[in-house]
């Protein structure tokens, strides 16, 4: 098994995740993590999923991806050539003997303070998996208390844009509708 | 969106749902009208759209694919929220399976009643977004010409499918104005139809590079209607051809180079040609699990070009060689281009051998049955049946040993006769198809060749046949029993026989089919002796004004044969019980 990041762009229509999670459940394909959000055009949503599975499935998983009517276009983002981010708000024990060595941990990973209380401390970090992990096995001494984690996001390195020629409309001519093509 | 014919005049959203039909070329529908559709009932009551009223919504379903297959047109159905709904789940799960041109309109709840679990309210767009090729809800009057477009378009082009379109009560009373788009732009769907050209030149060197090909044939081909295409191709190389269940009439049976339907229930030539070929040229099929047997054994010896509309289905199941994604007639056609090219320069390919050893197996293990002493075979009940009603005429069959039976025994010549339940395997599928298919094909003669338990469970459209002026012909092969599964019982359980009794024999005949006929007012005819078989089938022709069904009291323990058992290789075939063929691998 291999993980494979997967950059989709969606219309942003009512029903889109449904499908696209239905999909991967009824196909037997494993999500590791997904995230959605708007992108430059208010018409297109993207999603970036991330899945484990082998080479060939991962062709399907591409392939009935494709299939769905709202499904505009996948890339496969190499994490070579792609910066990936998380994102994690995690609540840990701090207080006044504490506090303090939690504070170096949040510097030597570029984290930020986003909540202080007399017994606990909520910080955010952003970072590649590994980083978020590391982060979180240091921390793990000090008693984590609450943690939320958001969906790998990702984009290509370079100027390139995968959404450029996705707005371009195709129309198709309504002429003998209902009639077969063939 | 570019739109024509806004007159600017307001109308309901129920009169532009039935003038974007109308618009889309819609003639007829098969439908049951209830409380969230009836809207759209009243402006139907005055449109030149012929609407069925079925007697079950799922009868609509499949008569609308029946219709499709039959007219080369979209088929619709129509039903209410709810229940009217999810009554048309089958026939929209049985037309994904089997790529039909379909779309379904149902009503919803008001816009404002959904979620709420109100009466009649199930989500139909969700519950059918896994079986259909795409699902729309419309709770904007605004947006229904545009949406009745789409449907159409996308369930028509491409690889067919069934398109569902449901629309909530409150768009349908709101009010609108009417303009049927002339452009539609769906960024996400771009079928490609066109073949590349690199593709079929590597498939015409692997194919003159091989020394037994053979042509796998799928329904694709007559969905694109690419029988010409097909039949210019093999008597070019003079390759053979198998045909699948959904391919029956793409390829005459009549024709040498056929050797049948391969898979489960295949003939031994059929699974031999794909079995032991070294090159298999598959064109819209998809490596089915009842055509491969266990997937791992399956031809082993064999590269693959895959041809397919759906790039999805090319390497599902088994690794390909050449994929070429296309409409299988323009594939088809620019093989036959290719290969022509070769065959004017002088290289054709050198076949000789192993046509010459398939036509040896086909000689030695033609289709066969025994003939029952004191009892009717089914198998002869559908070779007459084939041979005195002609291919010209359209068969629909339901699911299970008469299917088996009537795509060995009719014989089939011509694409789109032939309109049966593949992939879902759909009991109860064969009446309402046939009903469809009538109306679809009006001068066709179009029988339903049907067991004894799939007509009951769709028979109810025999009503809808009779008052709608609709003459199709039943042949029910009856067996007394649940016959298919009964055949199991006699070989995987010990004969076993748990719930597959259905009492319809001479002890009980629950329900009497012929007393049935009669009281739908169609003709009821029996038959239980070969002797009979000619006459009541003529009988059964002549008769042109209400529908027919003949209960042909059948030999209950015949069986399906060959044979590969579920989930075992192709290699282990049997033509008969405990009989398998010995092939001479010296003669290849």
């Amino acid at each position: 098994m291999s993980v494979h990041t997967l950059s989709v762009l969606v219309e942003n229509k009512p029903g889109v995740l449904a499908r696209i999670a239905g999909l991967f459940s009824r196909r037997g394909f494993n999500i590791d993590s997904l995230a959605v959000g708007p992108t430059e055009h208010p018409e297109i949503s993207r999603m970036t999923i991330v899945v484990n599975v082998e080479e060939s499935p991962l062709e399907q998983v591409t392939k009935q991806l494709n299939k769905l009517i709202e499904v505009i276009k996948i890339v496969e983002l190499d994490d070579r050539e792609a910066i990936e981010r998380e994102l994690v708000l995690v609540k840990v024990k701090a207080d006044v003997e504490t506090r303090s060595q939690v504070l170096d941990v949040v510097q030597l990973f570029k984290a930020r303070v986003v909540d202080v209380a007399t017994d606990a401390i909520t910080l955010e970090v952003t970072g590649n998996s590994d980083k978020l992990a590391d982060f979180l096995r240091v921390l793990e001494p000090f008693g984590i208390r609450e943690l939320v984690q958001s969906g790998l996001v990702a984009i290509g390195r370079g100027g390139r844009s995968i959404s450029e020629r996705t707005l371009k409309p195709v129309p198709v001519p309504v002429a003998q509708l209902g009639e077969r093509t063939g | 969106m570019s739109e024509q014919g806004g007159s600017g005049t307001q109308v309901t959203g129920a009169q532009s749902l039935i003038k974007s039909l109308e618009s889309a070329g819609v003639e007829n529908i098969f439908g049951i009208p209830g409380g969230a559709i009836l809207p759209a009932y009243d402006p139907l009551y005055d449109s030149s759209i012929r609407h069925i009223l079925v007697r079950h919504e799922q009868g609509a379903g499949h008569a609308a694919q029946g219709y499709a297959v039959a007219s080369g047109k979209v088929g619709v159905c129509m039903a209410t929220s709810g229940p009217g709904a999810t009554n048309l789940v089958t026939p929209i799960a049985d037309a994904y399976m089997d790529s039909v041109p379909m779309v379904a309109v149902t009503g919803q709840v008001p816009a404002a009643s959904i979620g709420t679990d109100a009466f009649q309210e199930a989500d139909i767009r969700g519950i059918t977004m896994p079986i259909t090729k795409h699902s729309f809800l419309v709770t904007d009057a605004a947006e229904i010409p545009r949406t009745v477009a789409e449907a159409f378009y996308l369930a028509s082009t491409g690889r067919p499918g069934p398109v569902l379109v449901d629309v909530a009560k409150s768009a349908l009373q709101a009010m609108t104005e009417f303009s049927w788009p002339t452009e539609l732009n769906l960024p996400g769907y771009r079928p490609v139809t066109r073949p590349h050209a690199k593709q079929i030149r590597e498939a015409t060197k692997l194919i003159l590079e091989s020394r037994k090909p053979v042509l796998y044939v799928g329904g694709g081909v007559i969905r694109a209607g690419a029988n010409k295409e097909l039949r210019a191709l093999a008597e070019l190389t003079g390759m053979p051809v198998v045909t699948t269940l959904m391919a029956r009439g793409a390829f005459p049976d009549s024709h040498p180079q056929h050797l049948g339907m391969p898979g489960m229930h295949g003939t031994v030539a059929a699974v031999a040609g794909l079995q032991k070929s070294d090159l298999i040229i598959s064109l819209g099929a998809r490596f089915d699990d009842r055509v491969t047997g266990n997937l791992d054994s399956f031809a082993p010896g064999a590269k693959v070009i895959h041809a397919d509309i759906d790039p999805a289905e090319i390497g599902k199941n088994r690794a390909v060689d050449v994929p070429i994604v296309g409409d299988c007639r323009e594939v088809i056609a620019d093989l036959v281009v290719a290969l022509q090219a070769e065959q004017d320069a002088g290289n054709t390919g050198d076949f000789e051998g192993w046509v010459a050893f398939l036509a040896g197996v086909k000689a030695k293990y033609p289709l066969g049955y025994d003939t029952p002493t004191d009892a009717l075979a089914p198998q002869y009940v559908l070779q007459r049946l084939g041979q005195i009603s002609g291919p010209e005429s359209i068969y629909c069959a339901g699911v299970g040993q008469h299917q088996m039976w009537a795509t060995h025994y009719l014989g089939f010549e011509n694409p789109n006769t032939w309109i049966n339940s593949g992939g879902l395997g759909t009991m109860g599928f064969a009446v309402p198809a046939a009903m469809g298919a009538k109306v679809g094909a009006p001068d066709a003669v179009v029988w339903a060749i049907d067991g004894d338990g799939c007509f009951q469970m769709t028979n109810q459209e025999l009503a809808t046949c009779t008052l709608e002026g609709i003459p199709i012909k039943v042949a029910i092969i009856n067996n007394e029993s649940l016959g298919m599964v009964r055949q199991w019982q006699t070989l995987f359980y010990e004969g076993r026989y748990s719930n597959t009794d259905l009492h319809t024999g001479p002890a009980r005949r629950v329900p009497d089919f012929v007393k049935l006929a009669d009281a739908y007012g169609a003709v009821g005819l029996s038959c239980d002796s070969a002797g009979d078989v000619d006459a009541t089938i003529k009988k059964a022709m002549e008769i042109n004004d209400v529908p027919v069904v003949v209960d042909f009291r059948v030999h209950r323990d015949a069986m399906v044969w060959p044979m590969v058992a579920a989930g075992t290789s192709n290699d282990d075939i049997k033509f008969a019980r405990d009989l398998a063929p010995q092939f001479e691998e010296d003669d290849l």
